[in-house]
């Protein structure tokens, strides 16, 4: 008997009994004897709970997390501080344990999680409608794709080499399959898109221009300009954003950006080397009987009493089969579930002043580290310098348990060596001193 | 948003949002230890929110009092039987939580460089053999983050193999007991969906597949056991046909948990399998995710598997010891299907679960979910139950079994929506209604292993009591349930107008203009 089942042997007889049959091998015999399974897994036995933990635990201590180190690393997935309540509140298992909401009259608390969640992002989006979640940013960039094709038929993509390098490249996947064209527009010299060459690249075969805000360099893009030559020509104007500078940063809906899709793990997910995570997915009311996705909705039952239940199903899989308008089915309920309490926890007041926060120390740090810049306009909580001993920076911060940020150079040969630094709440003054030594000193040695 | 539409509620039905007062907070924000430049001095102002967005004002005690009400509302694993068919709704192990959450994994960042994630890495490698062995099939690739990712992935590298051998195919079969992830994968992918249809046994309909599978087939998408809780006893001759015809066939692996140990997808003719962690290894469902769906192929598929892989080196860097790496060096992947290293945190627990159970736990894990499919099967096919509720293939099953509610509908005037609804009363969760479409008033049924006969025997009991009582008086189950936080909800409604986010104040109910609802129940899967 394994730990998780509990069949006895006096169990197995009844039950073979009342079946018919003499053995349990009899129940397989419709398995053809030449795909059968001779040897036994080849894997070893179960093992004890606690040796078990022990055996992760030990993998777990090979690791550098951000408890032992202090880390500057940022590239889509952030250092906040997760608050103690959406631990709590995430383990009950009535969260934790139930399937997708199929049942509304006994998963009101589901449905209405998932409302709250779509209101949120509504309103940090500043776009009428929102889903229950996607899986996660990049493959969320590649299905607002998919919809923009779907909406018009055209067959170019148009994206900033601002967008996250895994949403370029999984929206490059993704297109490969439908048949659209990715086009990439370059950075200008001040790590922004650059307007005339997206302009230029926009014309009558464009489905959808695909930008980030802020960028990937941390850039805080100048949307109204980009916003106006990317829509020249009626594409569909996606814009991946970061969700918890929304805060302050004017949102993509007063841009007249269509759809805002991201990666959701800054809003009180764990790192966990980057998943489980959610992202999420707005849009203009045109496209609600088109997006991806779960959407729940506000209705009452026949006592008139109010509820909520999975809505404008017809979009999807299990109802339109072929004619759906994305494959997805599971998507990230219990992130999405964190990433409401931590806006509730946040509130209307702290969501700014957040932001505030990280506006203000990464200023300072960009002060601070006094290296040159890559993107010297307007910043929130990320941005690029270039460091002519970057090797050396790296490894004297190493050293001293500091993780200096994210090397640029895998997906941007351009910028060899820039390093992206990321300045959440978590980092201090203190720490920020802590690298900009480091910096200093290296340089210092090389001027020497 | 608040007061107004406050007052009017009655205190349980509120969102967050309607609690919320002016001035309360649970947040307090780190010191500011920086200068206090003006925020103007940073941002231009057109860049600038004009306004915070609507997000609650309220305490933390609040806001704990507020979900922990909202979970009460959710009936869960932990609570009761589940037999959702097709969901394999097994006991999640505590001991998967603890351990993904020690912060070497819950606070690793995803960019950390390899030296620094070993520890990491490994797990991600073992996994991976582990997967690569139940499976039957060499390579495997952890990345895509649901079931329906893995079937997109399959799909991808289905088109990357032919393409890579000059050939343009155009068409992927699908029984029509596939689940609705299938075909719309299909058309997602650019290919059309060719439907295969089902013969009396329940398996494929072999004549139907020659016909159908040809030099424009580029595979055929394929459960086993299938959405009816067969096994394809052609298995065989399928995969001959197929790979007779160049298509390659594909396994959706939701069903994995009956043949663990037992008989492996690869052994079978599959090029491509996809796992749902959060079904066959006990990743929480999380009421929609998260959830994992990695892949495993063969060795002609492996060249185009997404990138990066988890690799383990030998003796790199001048090491004794293997290095652990992500090889983004794959010049015929079909690239990434999202970010980073794919759902980490889902891979710990399953990890976790397979090093519990064991290569002899995972077979029992299979044999005990076939006894108690085939038990409750059994207990379901007595008088009394069989009448109103025959079995859609008279077989043995496997881990699961689909049931018609034709009788029930016919002598009782009650439907399977009606038999669901009631078994809520009942402190059950009903199977899944609906689905597969080729069976009349379907419910489906699979229990898992970690259920117990008692609790297999007091399911049958309560639908007993559920068709007794329509006997009597069919009205009860029409208009059940009775005792759930809510009743039957107006489906309809909520999608002639939606209303799918909290009003502001201001703007009134964001209600749209909608097309009109179907009238008959959907699948619920
Ligand atoms: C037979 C079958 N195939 C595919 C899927 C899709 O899996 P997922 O929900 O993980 O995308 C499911 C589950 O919902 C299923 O039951």
């Amino acid at each position: 008997m394994s730990r998780y089942t509990s069949a006895t042997d006096a169990d197995r007889r009844e039950m073979l009994d009342a079946i018919g049959v003499g053995s349990v091998e009899e129940l397989f015999r419709d398995i053809p004897e030449p795909v059968r399974q001779r040897e036994p897994i080849a894997m070893p036995d179960g093992m004890a709970e606690q040796d078990v933990y022990d055996h992760l635990r030990a993998l777990a201590s090979r690791n550098r997390d951000a408890e032992q180190e202090v880390t500057f690393a940022g590239g889509g997935m952030y250092d906040h501080y997760v608050p103690a309540l959406i631990d709590s509140i995430l383990q009950r298992s009535e969260f934790l344990t139930p399937y997708t909401p199929y049942q509304p009259e006994i998963s009101q608390g589901g449905l209405q999680v998932m409302f709250e969640f779509q209101t949120a992002i509504s309103e940090l989006t500043g776009l009428p409608v929102a889903n229950a979640s996607m899986y996660e940013g990049p493959s969320s960039v590649a299905s607002a794709g998919y919809m923009a094709r779907l909406d018009n038929g055209r067959s170019k993509f148009v994206v900033s080499r601002g967008v996250h390098p895994n949403s370029r490249e999984t929206l490059a996947t993704y297109a490969h399959a439908f048949g659209s064209e990715v086009v990439e527009v370059p950075l200008d010299g001040r790590g922004a898109t650059h307007l005339g060459a997206l302009a230029a690249a926009v014309d009558d075969d464009t489905s959808a221009v695909i930008l980030q805000q802020p960028n990937f360099l941390g850039t805080v893009e100048d949307l109204g300009p980009l916003a106006e030559a990317a829509k020249r020509t009626g594409a569909v104007l996606v814009c991946a954003v970061d969700p918890l500078t929304l805060g302050i940063l004017r949102p993509p809906g007063e841009f007249g950006v269509d759809v805002a899709v991201g990666e959701g793990q800054s809003l009180g997910n764990r790192l966990d080397f980057g998943g489980p995570s959610f992202g999420f997915y707005a849009a203009t009311e045109k496209f609600l009987r088109r997006m991806p996705g779960r959407i729940a909705g506000e209705t009452v039952d026949v006592d008139g009493k109010r509820g909520f239940v999975l809505t404008l199903q017809t979009r999807e899989q299990h109802i339109r089969r072929e004619k759906a308008t994305h494959n997805i089915c599971t998507a990230q309920a219990l992130n999405a579930l964190a990433g409401v309490i931590y806006l509730s926890w946040l509130g209307k007041r702290g969501v700014v002043e957040l932001g505030e926060l990280m506006l203000r120390r990464t200023a300072y740090a960009r002060e601070a580290l006094g290296a040159e810049l890559v993107n010297p306009g307007p910043v929130v909580r990320e941005f690029a310098i270039r460091l002519p001993n970057l090797d050396e920076v790296c490894e004297r911060a190493r050293a001293e348990g500091i993780n200096p940020g994210h090397r640029l150079r895998y997906y941007y040969p351009e910028y060899e060596d820039c390093l992206l630094v990321a300045i959440t709440e978590r980092r201090t003054r203190k720490d920020i001193d802590r690298l900009a030594e480091i910096v200093q000193g290296a340089r210092e040695e090389v001027h020497a | 948003m608040r007061s107004e539409a406050g007052g009017r509620r009655p205190e349980n039905t509120l969102t967050i949002y309607e609690k919320s007062r002016e001035g309360r907070r649970a947040f307090v924000s780190p010191e500011l230890d920086v200068p206090e430049i003006p925020i103007s001095d940073l941002l231009p102002s057109d860049l600038l929110r004009s306004e915070p967005p609507e997000l609650p004002e309220i305490s933390e005690p609040e806001i704990v009092r507020h979900y922990n009400g909202l979970s009460k509302k959710n009936f869960d694993l932990d609570t009761g039987f589940y037999p959702l068919g097709s969901c394999t709704m097994k006991h999640n192990p505590k001991l998967n939580e603890r351990v993904a959450a020690l912060p070497g994994f819950s606070r690793l960042h995803p960019l950390q460089e390899p030296q620094y994630a070993q520890g990491a890495l490994e797990l991600m490698w073992r996994l991976q053999r582990q997967l690569s062995e139940v499976a039957g099939l060499p390579h495997v690739s952890l990345q895509p983050s649901a079931g329906s990712h893995g079937e997109l992935a399959g799909l991808l590298l289905t088109r990357a193999y032919h393409e890579d051998n000059g050939e343009q195919r155009t068409k992927v079969l699908t029984p029509d007991t596939a689940h609705g992830t299938n075909p719309a994968t299909v058309t997602m992918s650019g290919y059309e969906v060719v439907k295969v249809g089902t013969a009396e046994d329940g398996g494929v309909d072999l004549d139907d597949l020659r016909d159908k599978a040809g030099d424009d087939t580029a595979c055929l998408m394929l459960t086993n056991p299938n959405t009816l809780g067969l096994f394809d006893r052609n298995i065989e001759e399928i995969a001959r046909i197929v790979h007779d015809a160049g298509a390659t066939l594909y396994y959706d692996g939701a069903n994995l948990n009956a043949v663990l140990g037992i008989s492996r997808p690869g052994d079978m003719g599959f090029d491509i399998v996809h796992f749902n962690l959060h079904k066959t290894f006990t990743q929480p469902h999380g009421g929609g995710g998260p959830g994992a769906g990695p892949i495993a192929v063969s060795d002609r598929i492996e060249p185009y598997l997404p990138r990066p892989q988890v690799v383990r080196r030998e003796g790199a860097n001048g090491h004794s010891e293997p290095f652990f790496d992500l090889d983004f060096e794959r010049p015929k992947s079909i690239g990434r299907l999202r970010g980073f290293q794919g759902n980490f945190g889902v891979f710990v627990r399953s990890y976790a679960y397979i090093c519990s159970v064991g290569g002899d736990g995972l077979k029992d894990v299979s044999e005990t979910a076939v006894l108690n499919a085939n038990y409750l099967r059994a207990r379901l096919a007595e008088p009394g139950i069989a009448e109103y509720l025959p079995i859609a293939f008279d077989r043995l099953c496997m881990h699961e079994f689909v049931l018609s509610g034709r009788g029930a509908r016919d002598k009782l005037g009650i439907r399977t929506l009606d038999i669901a609804k009631r078994l809520l009363d009942h402190k059950v969760h009903p199977p899944t209604v609906y689905f597969p479409l080729l069976v009349d008033e379907a419910l489906m049924i699979e229990p898992t292993e970690t259920e117990t006969k008692e609790r297999l025997d007091g399911f049958a009991d309560a639908i007993r009591e559920i068709l007794e009582e329509a006997k009597e008086d069919p009205e009860i189950a029409k208009n059940a349930p009775y005792t759930t936080p809510v009743r039957r909800l107006d489906e309809a409604a909520a999608a002639r107008h939606p209303v799918v986010r909290q009003a502001r104040p201001e703007a009134g109910g964001r209600r749209a203009e909608g097309g009109a609802p179907s009238a008959t129940p959907s699948p619920s899967i």
